[in-house]
């Protein structure tokens, strides 16, 4: 039985969480003279030794990826926190930010010293006002209190950070579009090579990691290497922040030791909704393929999921239960992936339109079993042939669903239309009737 | 529809953002989100006095204004609603929002409700993409704040009272602005609100408190033995 540890969660009940002053009340900002105290490359080495994997979903060890910085090219270094949490069903980096900003700053200030970088941004997505201005202030302060801009501690280092707001736009939480956001332009994927530790922001060498794991930089320089590492499992380490969703008694954040199954999850937040069943979830977001009841035990961690062929992704764990039509849901998501599609790559932009028409057909209960096999057929063509994850995990709700629920889809055929009733789905259905 | 002309602050400011960055065309963004505060949507203008201050031609500010989608070229509402209508929260009843509202308000999606006799503000209606608060479902955005938890009831009697001019605050944040004051929060000009609202949301909270009945902890960093990494274990 895995119990819950707060780490980034546990000043959110605090009074004015966001404050300088009670942050610093609890021990904020120590890990800057800790990490001063030390030489970059051994900041590197502790959060290599940590385990910490990005947090944002695709799991890169998040040492190895600042140590690919080539310390040689005399560009400035910058570091880039991705803070556009776009994901349906991720919920995670926004509380994060709006409760306790100042950890994110101080994980900023230690990664950039340790990357050598002086400058560094925080990309947060354009449409969370509330949180962007919890952030700028956290930075007002940081500045303020000698945190951040010329000889930070007296350490020689110098770091200015900017705050930057997007303007909504689900592709730039992929990195390399990101930076394109970055730089002012249309937020469209680059080619990789070169990697954005080579020639990213402005053709400099930089690191661009998610909020979660740049806020977790500073317990792992205060409380060493071996203390993150005391958590989680042997290959996914730490701690992480679960969002629950859906269909559950108490939604909300869990922080847990990676390796917690959703059985243990579920317990926790007082189980599915009263008199319901579980029928499908997401392990991390809609781009992870589904899974179902079977895999209530499977361990959150990054080789557990990707074991039964789905992927930890943002422990973004949506819950749905047995009154809601996979079709439905599957249809509104790729809706999502066709909206937000760039239209950089043939395979996205014409694909997702193409999976659209013919879920929608499914939906009405048109078409024939034939057409199945084509919507497959389809998320094949645009699968490892686009130029981002973006088209990638479109297919994910598509070929999962099909896989676990084929006769539901036929049911649609057989029924003419849509079995299901939307209205029992609703967080007030059973209650009082909403005329 | 008229809109005043860019005054010489809001010009100021835009170079202001520009000078924030290594390489101004970074401002880009955010000086977007301030031609929208000064003038209520991208207007031309707007975008002839971004690629002037930036040095770039007025079609390539258009490409970028037309890639994202908080940008307006029309005008919305004094309060901009949106309605997450992605899969979690279409399923928990933002869809029967959506429907509600737009009946309730007789526009269609994007479309800013007619101002009636002793309105005093206006308001437009969107479907939205998942807002990054899928534990709070369904979720409504006022002007970018949240909306936690509605239902078709609530969202109603929540865009009368916008209209009515009465004072309404986010359940989780601060008093809501306009939707042109907090675009100009976008641009990187704060507003004095971030002191508003709580430290966080029950359902952000629900762990949290769970660990603190239960005393559960991270491990004491001095009982950790000091064990090289990759032997740690659950």
């Amino acid at each position: 039985m895995s119990t819950l540890t707060p780490v980034l969660t546990d000043t959110w009940d605090a009074e004015q969480g966001w404050k300088l002053e009670t942050y610093a009340a609890r021990g904020g900002y120590s890990s800057l003279d800790v990490a001063f105290a030390m030489s970059p490359d051994d900041v590197i080495t502790a959060v290599k030794d940590s385990g910490l994997r990005g947090r944002g979903g695709a799991g890169f060890p998040t040492g190895m990826k600042w140590s690919f910085i080539p310390q040689d090219n005399p560009k400035p270094k910058y570091l880039v926190v991705n803070a556009d949490e776009s994901e349906p069903g991720t919920c995670k980096d926004i509380p994060l930010m709006m409760g306790n900003p100042h950890v994110l700053v101080e994980g900023v200030i230690v990664s950039s010293y340790a990357i050598r970088a002086n400058k560094a941004f925080i990309y947060i997505r354009g449409e969370v006002v509330h949180v962007i201005r919890r952030v700028q202030a956290a930075v007002a302060e940081a500045y303020a209190a000698g945190h951040l801009g010329k000889d930070i501690h007296g350490s020689g280092y110098d770091l200015d950070v900017v705050v930057h707001a997007g303007a909504g736009a689900y592709i730039c939480g992929e990195e390399t579009a990101l930076l394109e956001g970055l730089e002012g332009r249309r937020g469209q994927p680059r080619l990789r090579p070169p990697f954005p530790a080579v020639a990213g922001l402005y053709a400099s060498p930089t690191v661009i990691n998610n909020v979660e794991s740049i806020a977790s930089v500073p317990a792992i320089v205060s409380n060493g290497a071996a203390w993150f590492a005391s958590m989680g499992t042997e290959k996914s380490k730490g701690h992480g922040i679960f969002s629950l969703s859906g269909h559950v008694q108490r939604p909300g954040q869990y922080e847990a030791p990676l390796g917690i199954t959703l059985r243990e999850l579920l317990d926790l937040a007082g189980g599915v909704r009263e008199g319901h069943q579980l029928k499908f979830w997401t392990p991390g977001g809609s781009s992870t393929p589904l899974l179902t009841a079977e895999h209530l035990d499977v361990p959150l961690d990054f080789e557990g999921v990707g074991g039964v062929g789905s992927m930890l992704g943002t422990r973004a764990l949506q819950v749905f239960d047995e009154t809601v039509c996979v079709v439905r849901a599957v249809l509104r998501w790729t809706e999502f992936y066709k909206h937000e599609s760039c239209g950089k790559c043939t395979p996205c932009r014409e694909g997702t339109w193409w999976l659209v028409q013919a879920l929608t057909r499914l939906e009405h209960g048109q078409g024939s079993e034939d057409d199945l096999d084509q919507l497959l057929d389809q998320c094949d063509n645009i699968l490892g042939r686009s130029f981002c994850a973006l088209g990638d995990g479109a297919t994910s709700p598509i070929s999962s669903s099909i896989q676990h629920f084929r006769d539901e889809y036929l049911a649609h055929l057989s029924h003419g239309g849509c079995p299901f009733d939307p209205a029992r789905s609703t967080a007030w259905a059973g209650q009082e009737v909403s005329a | 529809m008229a809109t005043n002309q860019l005054d010489d602050k809001t010009l100021t400011e835009l170079r202001e953002i520009a000078a924030r960055y290594p390489e101004p065309r970074s401002g880009l963004l955010p000086m977007l989100h301030l031609v929208q505060s000064a003038q209520g949507r991208i207007t031309p203008e707007g975008i002839e006095a971004c690629a002037a201050i930036l040095d770039i031609s007025a079609a390539e500010v258009s490409g970028v204004a037309t890639f994202y989608t908080m940008y307006k070229r029309h005008g919305v509402g004094d309060y901009h609603v949106g309605v997450c209508t992605n899969t979690l929260c279409a399923v928990m009843g933002g869809d029967e929002i959506f429907a509600r509202l737009k009946d309730h308000l007789e526009i269609g999606n994007d479309e800013v409700a007619v101002k009636r006799q002793g309105d005093s503000r206006t308001v437009s209606l969107e479907h939205i993409e998942c807002n990054a608060a899928c534990d709070y479902a369904p979720v409504v955005m006022v002007n970018w704040e949240f909306m936690d938890n509605q239902t078709p009831e609530s969202a109603v009697q929540m865009v009368e009272s916008l209209r009515a001019g009465h004072e309404v605050s986010s359940t989780r944040g601060p008093r809501l602005c306009t939707w042109r004051e907090a675009e100009r929060v976008l641009a990187g000009f704060p507003d004095g609100r971030v002191d508003e609202g709580p430290t966080a949301g029950e359902a952000s909270l629900a762990g949290l408190r769970i660990a603190r009945e239960r005393g559960w902890t991270a491990p004491d960093p001095e009982q950790v033995p000091a064990v090289e990494a990759g032997e740690g274990e659950a």
